[in-house]
């Protein structure tokens, strides 16, 4: 079937999408932004229209297709009243939030200055910045069509943070759409955490974007905690950039949500930069999660390494993409990939593509996926020990993790998630 | 304390029987040694004992403290005080020992309704019994067995015991592995929890284990039976002639 052919013969929307353009037309007169920026939205949502959700045809989509999996969209926008507001992961945080999409400068800390995107949406420079990166880009789409605020945060140069940044976006029910551009100052250090949450009872549908400078020099842990609820739909994205000789480490935790996708979109572009991505996937019921990173590695004398450790119980399905391009300029590129699952139950399941395209030719490249199911051999011996075996089974998954979980630099962080992991395997494990 | 009747036994997965109608009787306070020739079913008792899935009981009872306890798992059993350390301990990496050892303790006093240990309280438990058994304290910052020689395994193991003070305590070849040195240190340890209300089954190929800790009664293990029973002679005579007169007499 030729291209045209095809496009022809579209099927009819589906619910979810009938209830994305629907739910567009009545909301678009409500959103901020200058008249341009309305014409770049009318603009993505028209090629939403035309391209409809993107589908398992779409090579970036392939293993998450989500006009299948996506049911349904509530069309209304933060109902359910104010979302509470959640604790901080490491007690005496600064706390920055957005509330069922509206966002508060309240809250940052001295070196960090904060302003609410919904201003920068009036400003003409934003237009661009809205506009998706490619055709397979519906993260972008819908997010810019739909983004009412988020927060715009920079982080001074030199700047030390001796207590984490928490930015919470959490919302109730029905539709939340948010952006960050961060942009952290030369030389600046320290660990931020963005929270994606709900405390609603009924469905939502989430979409958020960050987007992420890292100045040369700078020292930056990223910790993504994301716990939408049982029926929610998240679609994210990270547009990173690194500095020379800055070292970023994007932690990716997935531990909530029916139907979750996180793109990553890093450009190492900096001399001497270290990128990492670490990614916890806590997968359970019959949520799918899918964690897509493309990286680019652009100068020479960089470093990566991916690690995604992924723990599947019930019918719940995951998927990791990642691809790591080396530009025939990146010499000595360093970039390793590993992605470990383990499955426990006969219908849980995990899909690993690793993708390595290299045109430099003098460069260390690696990945390796594995899947194992917890060794019986550990589970006897802590139960000989009078360790139950729901309890026992709980430290064997936690034992899988815990190299990952200790490579937090904030030593605060290490219970923290030590806690989120032991709650989530309480309820789901 | 311990009755074992006409013990059936098979590997779950291809249905090789191991253990071929076994009795064995072993009563509170005595110190029970096990022996025979390699393979002969010594291990796989001692794990069917503590409750591995890997076997499948076919026939036959365990009564363990008047309870039948074939239909109990493993974590239940060692609640109820049953203890194996075993041939090869495990390495578990990702599992920190200090963790692993105060679970351990506060789920069996859970499981039996005792008040469970304060931190304090524990450390100095482990302190205490790490420095009798001479195990260095770093050994237990690392995870669980990773990294330790195989002498280090069979102490820590012992260590183990110590803390939770089983009542039916299964070693297997704990003295394989131990330096001279350790071997006594070991055999103090297992001597110090003897007592009235405590059995212990020790399973060995040597009779020098046996030298320091006296059994009240040998058992030679052969073919998944237990084919003999004696004193402690019995194991002199097996360290002197060896199991060529037994096995010729089985193959009769
Ligand atoms: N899980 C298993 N899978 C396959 N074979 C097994 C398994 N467990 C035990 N066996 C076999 O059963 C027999 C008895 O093994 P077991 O380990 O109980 O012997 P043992 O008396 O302890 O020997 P050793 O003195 O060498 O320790 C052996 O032939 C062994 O290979
Ligand atoms: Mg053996």
């Amino acid at each position: 079937m030729s291209d045209h052919a095809e496009k022809n013969a579209r099927p009819p929307a589906t619910a979810a999408e009938t209830s994305v353009f629907d739910s567009y037309d009545a909301r678009i007169d409500a959103l901020p932004g200058s008249s341009a920026v309305r014409r770049m939205r009318d603009r993505l949502m028209s090629e939403l229209q035309d391209q409809r959700l993107p589908h398992r045809r779409m090579e970036a989509w392939h293993y998450t297709d989500l006009r299948t999996l996506l049911k349904a969209v509530p069309e209304a926008f933060g109902t359910g009243g104010e979302a509470k507001g959640v604790a901080p992961l490491v007690d005496g945080s600064n706390v920055l939030t957005v509330n069922n999409g509206e966002a508060s400068v309240e809250g940052a800390p001295e070196g960090v200055s904060v302003s609410r995107f919904a201003d920068r949406l009036n400003d003409e420079s934003v237009v661009e910045f809205l506009a998706a990166q490619g055709p397979e880009d519906a993260v972008s789409r819908i997010n810019g069509a739909f983004v009412s605020d988020g927060l715009v945060v920079d982080v001074a140069p030199g700047t030390v943070l001796d207590a984490p940044l928490e930015i919470q976006a959490v919302h109730s029910t029905g539709q939340a759409h948010t952006r960050f551009p961060v942009t952290i100052g030369k030389g600046a250090k320290g660990s931020i955490v963005e929270r994606q949450c709900a405390s609603g009872e009924g469905a939502a549908f989430t979409s958020s974007i960050t987007d992420l400078t890292v100045g040369d020099d700078a020292e930056i842990d990223w910790i993504i905690l994301q716990e939408q609820g049982d029926a929610d739909t998240h679609l994210a994205r990270v547009n990173l950039r690194l500095g020379a000789n800055a070292k970023l480490m994007l932690y990716v935790v997935n531990a909530g949500g029916k139907l979750v996708r996180q793109e990553v979109r890093a450009v190492v572009e900096g001399e001497g930069s270290d990128f990492k991505l670490r990614g916890i996937n806590l997968l359970g019921g019959e949520s799918h999660t899918d964690v897509t990173m493309v990286l680019d590695h652009t100068v020479p004398s960089t470093t990566s390494t991916e690690v995604l450790r992924n723990v599947v119980f019930g019918k719940a399905h995951g998927v990791f993409q990642g691809q790591i391009r080396v530009a025939q300029a990146a010499q000595q590129t360093d970039a390793q990939m590993a992605c470990n699952t383990l499955l426990l139950s006969d219908d849980a399941d995990f899909s690993a593509k690793p993708e390595l395209e290299i045109f430099a030719d003098d460069v260390q490249c690696g990945h390796g996926a594995t899947v194992a199911d917890i060794d019986k051999n550990h589970l006897f011996y802590l139960m000989s020990r009078g360790i139950p075996a729901a309890r026992a089974r709980g430290m064997l998954v936690y034992a899988f993790l815990a190299e990952v979980v200790e490579e937090l630099d904030d030593e605060r962080l290490v219970p923290a998630l030590e806690s989120v992991i032991a709650e989530w395997l309480r309820a789901n494990g | 304390m311990l009755e074992i009747k006409n013990l059936h036994a098979r590997i779950a997965e291809d249905g090789t029987e191991i253990l071929r109608g076994l009795n064995l009787s072993i009563a509170a306070g005595e110190v029970a040694a096990i022996m025979g020739p390699n393979g002969s079913g010594k291990s796989t008792l001692s794990y069917v004992l503590a409750g591995r899935e890997d076997y499948e009981v076919t026939e036959g009872e365990v009564w363990y403290k008047g309870e039948n306890i074939l239909e109990l798992d493993p974590a239940e059993r060692a609640a109820k005080g049953l203890f194996l350390a075993f041939q090869y301990p495990v390495e578990i990496p990702g599992v920190a020992t200090m963790q692993f050892l105060k679970t351990a303790l506060n789920e069996q006093k859970k499981a039996r309704g005792e008040a469970e240990l304060t931190t304090p309280e524990f450390m100095r438990q482990v302190k205490q019994a790490a420095g009798e058994l001479k195990i260095n304290p770093d050994m237990l910052k690392r995870p669980l067995n990773v990294g330790f020689s195989g002498g280090e395994k069979k102490r820590a193991e012992i260590l183990q015991m110590a803390l939770l003070a089983p009542q039916l305590c299964l070693l297997d070849e704990t003295d394989s592995g131990l330096d001279i040195d350790a071997l006594k240190i070991v055999a103090d340890g297992v001597n110090a929890l003897r007592s009235p209300e405590r059995a212990m089954v020790v399973i060995t190929h040597y009779q020098r284990l046996l030298d320091y800790i006296v059994p009240d009664t040998v058992h030679v293990l052969y073919r998944g039976q237990v084919v003999q029973t004696g004193d402690k002679d019995l194991a002199r005579e097996l360290e002197r002639n060896g199991y060529a007169d037994l096995i010729e007499q089985h193959a009769a």
